[in-house]
């Protein structure tokens, strides 16, 4: 028999992997439901509860909450991946793949390339239904897209991260919960729902060193002038600083466990 | 020529924290041997099994398999061989013909080569009626049979199976046993672990006995039993007069010691060839006899000689 090379079939390793999760996914699609209900039940409550008292009317606060629950709901679906890791790790399969001649990184990188399939689902319910509320946004839909594409690139990029967590973690259920308080935490203490400055001044200083922050404004400069900005480039470079720390922890993590 | 061991092991040592879960434990398999490693729960078949094939860290010690040093050349050494867990380790939310599929494409299959090795080894575990349905539905034994045709994709010369048959019924258990003896007859040398005796004794070699995390004993299935002693001969003489003859006759042919109990007369012998003579001296002295038994010792009491008291 002949054994394969390394590098070459990482990246076909990779594709099964992700064929793999993919399969997973499409047998179970209640999977999807918490990244579908999740944005659509936000937009709905803050969008109708909050409009009037913010930003003076619904329509009139859609361009600041659309984006905002945009990443609240990739940073959500994000950490899904890390309670998914844990659950396949503790389910036996993992040895076989471990006890497999590919690389050690293919099972990690195939789960979040699958994953991106949950984000693209998650971004596709928080911008319908803010075009359902009447959200027109002026840049029109080619800028719509690219906002979105930014925002799963984002969610991918933070999912490395969420992973590391799934990986370090000693249950599903931890992970879990830690990935809530943080989503709540990082989503609740930005810019995401109002502007920073009805904020006191120390909850203004979280909201500014706040990562979520500089995203959400990102994206909402992107969806008002049409075009893309410096900061949408800074948090596209800021994404990939992201993977290329954290993949190689994650596979140290892997290879730990 | 000397013939290339299939696996190596030297001084095998592994802690949890203050426990030693095995200790320094060394033995050779040869190419084409059935090796059976046999010990109650909890005696470190397991551990050394997954140290063996890199699943767990070793604390001390080496392994080679086929030449090659696990802990220089861990994905060659992978290569080399298949394993079957304890648990079956095939993913439950898809179906058979997908787990095969993506572990064939794993192992480095082309499309093409996949699908057809797919259908194979659907076809050689009788997986085939229910090869798309999801897993969840599937009975332990086929998840056993789905799972060790898994580890046979790459027809790997070396296959590890951790308790083959552990919580299956007992007509499952055979159907397994002869999936494994068929592997045999190909060729495939097979590390065993189980804490079944018969199963041992039914496919094994040479069995290694652990207890503790140590190595209590290896040899043959015979070897093994040879040490508690040897083949027992009874039967019953079926008039009470000629009781007397009978026990004069057999002393005699054996120059053993007869226990009699009633009209039934037991003794051991050293071999099995020694039972003509007895049979032949007993008939021409006309002494009618029934029930007839020659029993070897089982592994039990193999097992239970070595590893008695201790757990």
């Amino acid at each position: 028999m002949d054994v394969q090379t390394h590098r070459g079939n990482l990246i076909m390793n990779t594709a099964t992997m992700a064929y793999r999760n993919l399969l997973k996914t499409l047998h179970n699609p209640d999977r999807f439901m918490d990244v579908i209900i999740q944005p659509v039940m936000f937009m709905l409550l803050f969008g109708y509860l909050f409009g009037g008292a913010i930003a003076g009317g619904v329509s009139a606060y859609l361009p600041t909450i659309v984006p905002g629950i945009l990443i609240q709901t990739m940073l959500s679906a994000a950490s899904g991946s890390g309670s998914q890791i844990r659950e396949d790790l503790d389910s036996g399969v993992f040895d076989r793949f471990k006890s497999l001649p590919m690389a050690h990184i293919a099972p990690l990188a195939g789960q979040l390339f699958a994953d991106v399939l949950r984000l693209l689902v998650a971004a596709v319910a928080s911008l319908a239904t803010g075009y359902l509320m009447g959200w027109h946004p002026a840049a029109g839909l080619g800028w719509v897209i690219v906002s979105a594409v930014l925002a799963i690139f984002t969610g991918w990029a933070l999912s490395w991260m969420f992973a590391l967590l799934g990986l370090l973690a000693k249950s599903a259920t931890t992970v879990q919960s830690f990935s809530m308080i943080l989503m709540m935490g990082l989503s609740f203490m930005s810019n995401a729902f109002i502007p920073i400055k009805t904020l006191p001044k120390f909850m203004q200083v979280i909201a500014n060193l706040n990562p979520v922050t500089y995203v959400i404004t990102a994206i909402r400069q992107i969806l008002a002038t049409g075009s893309l900005t410096h900061e949408a480039l800074l948090v596209f470079v800021f994404g990939i600083g992201i993977v290329v720390v954290f993949a190689p922890l994650t596979v140290w993590a892997y290879n730990r466990n | 020529m000397r013939k290339m061991n299939a696996i190596e092991v030297s001084h095998l040592t592994k802690r949890f924290g203050d426990k030693v879960a095995v200790d320094d434990v060394s033995f050779t398999v040869g190419t084409g041997e059935v090796f059976g490693l046999l010990g109650p729960n909890g005696a470190g078949k397991t551990t050394t099994l997954r140290m063996i094939t890199t699943l767990l860290k070793i604390d001390q010690g080496s392994v080679t398999i086929f030449g090659h040093d696990t802990a220089k050349e861990g994905r060659l050494a992978r290569s080399m061989f298949g394993l079957t867990g304890q648990y079956a380790s095939v993913d439950e939310d898809i179906s058979a013909r997908e787990n095969l599929m993506i572990f064939s494409r794993l192992n480095g299959l082309s499309r093409a080569e996949s699908k057809q090795r797919t259908t194979e080894l659907l076809t050689e575990f009788s997986l085939v009626d229910s090869a798309d349905k999801a897993l969840k539905d599937f009975s332990g034994g086929m998840r056993r049979r789905l799972d060790l045709a898994v580890s046979l994709i790459t027809r790997p010369a070396l296959i590890f199976l951790d308790e083959p048959t552990t919580g299956l019924d007992p007509r499952t258990r055979t159907q397994m046993w002869d999936t494994i003896r068929k592997l045999v007859d190909q060729g495939s040398t097979i590390v065993l672990t189980t804490q079944y005796l018969d199963e041992a004794d039914a496919l094994a070699d040479r069995i290694a006995v652990i207890d503790h995390g140590q190595l209590v004993k290896i040899g043959t299935p015979a070897e093994l039993k040879q040490q508690v002693g040897g083949t027992t001969l009874t039967f019953t003489v079926d008039q009470p007069k000629q009781v007397a003859t009978a026990v004069k006759l057999v002393t005699t042919q054996l120059k053993a010691v007869v226990q009699r109990a009633g009209q039934q007369l037991s003794v051991t012998l050293d071999q099995v060839a020694q039972l003509t003579p007895v049979l032949t001296a007993l008939q021409q002295a006309k002494v009618a006899i029934s029930h007839l038994t020659v029993q070897e010792p089982s592994l039990d009491d193999v097992f239970m000689d070595l590893t008695v008291g201790k757990n």
